[in-house]
């Protein structure tokens, strides 16, 4: 046991060997290892005294941390008001979807007055022509070149029959055309699989539009009557807009997510 | 295995009286049938209203045949196999007997049967300068249904009977009505009409939005009107309480007090106090003039569901105590000026989702334990103290969720009539002696008015089992019928203010319409897309308001509405609070779009 504080003193008058910060580190760091490799080895009744004085040790150190964590704790707050009120017949009960699930249909008709989407894709890579038609050539010496065949997915309605081969410009592939798309409610954070109604924008063409091209950013027309999505005048909504996520000719299916 | 027989009327007699009275019928001035002696030959008219025995005659077995020989149906009854003329007998509610049995036509309606019960009740009735003139009434006639079933253990063959009352305000005319129930009743028989008076005043019906009361930072959970309607209060999920203007729809005071959000709110009965429970299960008392709190009380441990004021005509005028039910199981009665627990009603194993405190000084609670306990609410002689267990009804299969009194209307509007004024008061100053005597006074007439004699008060609870019960819960814990046609949980219960019908609201997006006596089903109300959270009644009984998650509210008009009669479209979201006011003037509605919508006609 010192009696003095004589290294204090040697370390006033003499100084300190320069590389004692770095092996006091290094003790430091090896110590963790020691203790592990004491704490594994010992047993009967020194490891037992052994765990008592290490539980001891590590009680107090998390109730230092503790402390020194107090200003920077959060707290819960007791006057805050929880979100999401709901009557009390309401409370309580399982099974009842409390998401919302609301349109808006005057927004959106506004918007489509306006011609503008705020959607989830704003800007889209412009498709050219060449890249979305194939041309096709006719003519028994194949040397007509003025049919074009869509590389792309189509929508194509029920009702559409194909026109003489003569007049038929061009070609939608029937094995490209879709008929369904995998939808995102984007605040239900589920999606559904619902029938395509329409193809109401391409952003790249209005000729596209017409031929009922889906590529990315696409705006499509779905049949949500199964959502059960109720308008503000209590009507059941049906047919609501989407917009097209994926590469619908790379992936073999088109998904989209809806506009609310 | 149920096979509906009934008393068999022989199609031949029919035609043939039919045909042989086509010429008597409303002669001269008189309606009064039993004068003429051309009627006595072929009818008894005994006066006493003999009941339908099953009918001896055997039915005839030939085929009909019209002018073309084409063969006619038995059981599709043409117009004119019903007579010309039927005799009836009318009855009051309490069963008493209104005049001779007599002899009226059959093309007569409820205008004409009305005519008719005015000139007989005028004539033991001096006093013609009333408006009783006008009164319009709503006629009953009961019938009788056999049921044969087998039961099932031994085989044998048992025969129910059963009586319903029809309401043939329905029909357009007696014709009507007895072609639509030829096999069960029988016109060679005295008919037997039971009359009601209706509301004289008429409420108009709502029709458009008049005002949108933004202000709550939340969803809005409970609006209400004050009894005499002069004043809106409404509770919120932002944890305020808030008071509007009736007249110029203007905040008046928000009420900050509660931590969480208000669940359930009501009005004091007299108009003077307004109490509101929140999610955190403390109970707030407000001055709605003033909108101050008048006291806050930690009630519960979990949130309160529900709450129901003592009615005026049982506590001389007083109105302090209150009953709250909550989450946690538990009742309390209130003293709302000393705040001092009267009774902790104990019993519920589960969370009381309905407190009602009837006419008759007994508390009811449903609770989510299926079962509903009947509880003295008063001290009294053979009575016992307040609080006590008096029964419990047991018969529902899942949760009971909501319960409604036949005199909850006439409870919560107090002293008040369809004015929101107090009859013969002249005392202004509501907080005098003399008010209070004057207004207990009116609650007393008003609900003895009501109750007529030898009534029973009914309670219909409503279930997560899909089905409704009646009970008569003064004095039989046995439901006296289950009522089942719901597709879903009936979420809410309200019985018309004169108690003639109640409507269900239910989670299968459609309203019932019960007859308020027998339990009999009415009609059916389709229309909204959602959910119906909510109902609520004119003052008049007269019409019906909806209120629904498919954010819309509908008018429906009682008892011939089976397409709402009105749509009030506007709200943004779930419609989850209706109150129509007791004056019949206004129509709000809170939605969980953070607005109350105000609609009038």
């Amino acid at each position: 046991m010192p009696q003095h504080e004589h290294m204090e003193r040697h370390r006033k008058l003499h100084g300190r060997r320069f590389d004692a910060e770095e092996r006091e580190r290094k003790r430091d760091a090896r110590m963790v290892h020691k203790r592990s490799e004491f704490a594994q080895k010992v047993h009967g009744i020194r490891a037992k005294l052994y765990n008592q004085r290490r539980f001891k040790e590590k009680a107090t150190m998390r109730k230092t941390i503790a402390q020194h964590n107090e200003r920077s704790n959060k707290h819960a707050n007791d006057d805050a008001v929880a979100d999401g009120a709901v009557p009390a017949y309401l409370l309580d009960r399982e099974g009842v979807s409390r998401a919302k699930v609301l349109s808006n249909t005057v927004k959106q008709k506004r918007k489509e007055k306006a011609g503008k989407w705020e959607v989830p894709i704003p800007k889209v890579k412009p498709v050219a022509d060449d890249e979305m038609f194939k041309v096709q050539r006719t003519g028994s010496k194949k040397n007509k070149a003025w049919k074009r065949v869509v590389t792309k997915c189509t929508f194509v309605g029920d009702n559409f029959t194909r026109k003489a081969p003569k007049y038929e410009r061009f070609i939608r592939p029937s094995g490209l055309r879709m008929k369904r798309a995998n939808v995102t409610h984007p605040e239900l954070k589920t999606s559904f699989q619902l029938d395509i109604l329409g193809v109401k924008k391409n952003p790249s063409s209005s000729l596209y539009t017409n031929l009922g091209v889906l590529t990315k950013g696409t705006i499509i027309e779905v049949n949500v009557s199964d959502l059960g999505l109720v308008t503000t005048s209590g009507r059941v909504a049906w047919g609501k807009m989407a917009q097209v996520t994926n590469n619908p000719e790379l992936d073999g299916c088109v998904n989209a997510v809806l506009l609310v | 295995m149920e096979v509906e027989t009934s008393t068999s009327v022989p199609a031949a007699a029919v035609t043939n009286t039919g045909k042989n009275l086509s010429g008597v019928a409303w002669t001269g001035g008189s309606l009064v049938g039993s004068l003429n002696p051309v009627n006595h030959g072929f009818r008894t008219a005994d006066g006493k209203g003999g009941y339908i025995i099953n009918n001896t005659h055997k039915r005839y077995k030939r085929t009909r045949r019209d002018a073309d020989g084409n063969v006619i149906d038995e059981n599709d009854i043409q117009d004119d196999d019903i007579p010309g003329n039927v005799v009836v007998q009318f009855r009051d509610r309490e069963g008493e007997t209104v005049g001779e049995a007599m002899d009226v036509p059959t093309s007569a309606g409820t205008d004409e049967l009305g005519t008719l019960i005015r000139s007989l009740l005028n004539e033991d009735d001096e006093d013609h300068s009333t408006n009783k003139a006008h009164i319009p009434y709503a006629f009953f006639a009961k019938i009788e249904r056999i049921t044969k079933t087998t039961n099932p253990s031994t085989g044998e063959p048992v025969v129910k009977t059963h009586t319903d009352e029809i309401d043939i305000t329905d029909f357009n005319s007696l014709k009507a009505f007895l072609k639509e129930y030829y096999k069960q009743i029988s016109t060679e028989q005295t008919l037997e009409l039971t009359y009601q008076p209706l509301a004289l005043f008429k409420v108009r019906p709502v029709t458009r939005c008049t005002d949108t009361l933004p202000g709550h930072t939340e969803a809005i959970l409970h609006v209400s009107y004050s009894p005499d309607g002069k004043h809106l209060a409404s509770g919120g999920g932002d944890a305020t309480v808030r008071f509007w203007d009736v007249n110029t729809s203007t905040p008046r005071h928000t009420c900050k007090g509660h931590k969480d959000h208000v669940l359930s709110t009501s009005w004091s009965p007299d108009g003077k106090r307004f109490a509101s429970g929140d999610k955190r299960g403390f109970l707030i008392l407000w001055e709605p003039t003033k909108g101050e709190s008048s006291g806050s009380i930690k009630a519960h441990s979990k949130w309160i569901t529900g709450m129901a004021w003592d009615p005026m005509h049982r506590n001389n005028g007083k109105c302090e105590r209150l009953v709250t039910s909550s989450k946690d199981g538990l009742a309390k009665i209130w003293n709302v000026r000393t705040k001092r627990c009267e009774a902790t009603l104990a019993g519920h194993t589960d969370s009381i989702e309905s407190v009602k405190w009837g006419g008759e000084g007994l508390i009811y609670t449903a609770s989510r334990d299926r079962t509903i306990k009947v509880w003295n609410a008063e001290e009294g002689d053979g009575k016992g103290r307040v609080g006590l267990l008096v029964r419990t009804l047991v018969g529902h299969g899942h949760r009971v969720n909501t319960l409604a009194v036949s005199c909850d209307y006439i409870c919560r509007t107090g002293p008040f009539d369809h004015y929101g004024k107090i009859a013969d008061l002249e005392v202004r100053d509501r907080d005098s002696d003399e008010w209070r005597e004057a207004a207990y006074k009116a609650a007393v007439a008003k609900y003895n008015a009501f109750k007529g004699s030898g009534e029973h008060e009914r309670l219909i609870s409503g279930s997560d089992d899909f089905t409704l019960m009646l009970w008569h819960p003064t004095e039989n814990k046995r439901p006296i019928k289950r009522l089942t046609g719901h597709q879903q949980a009936v979420n809410h219960l309200a019985f018309s203010p004169d108690s003639r019908f109640f409507a269900s609201a239910s989670f299968d997006k459609k309203i019932k319409l019960w007859n308020g006596r027998s339990g009999d089903f009415v009609t059916t109300m389709t229309g909204h897309v959602g959910a119906v959270y909510q109902v609520a009644w004119s003052s008049d009984a007269r019409f019906l308001v909806s209120a629904s998650k498919d954010s819309t509210a509908k008018l429906w008009e009682v008892p011939s509405g089976r397409k709402a009669k009105e749509t009030l479209p506007g709200h943004a979201d779930e419609v989850y609070a209706l109150d129509w006011s007791p004056n019949g003037a206004s129509v709000a509605t809170g939605s969980k779009d953070r607005t109350i919508k105000i609609w009038k006609h």
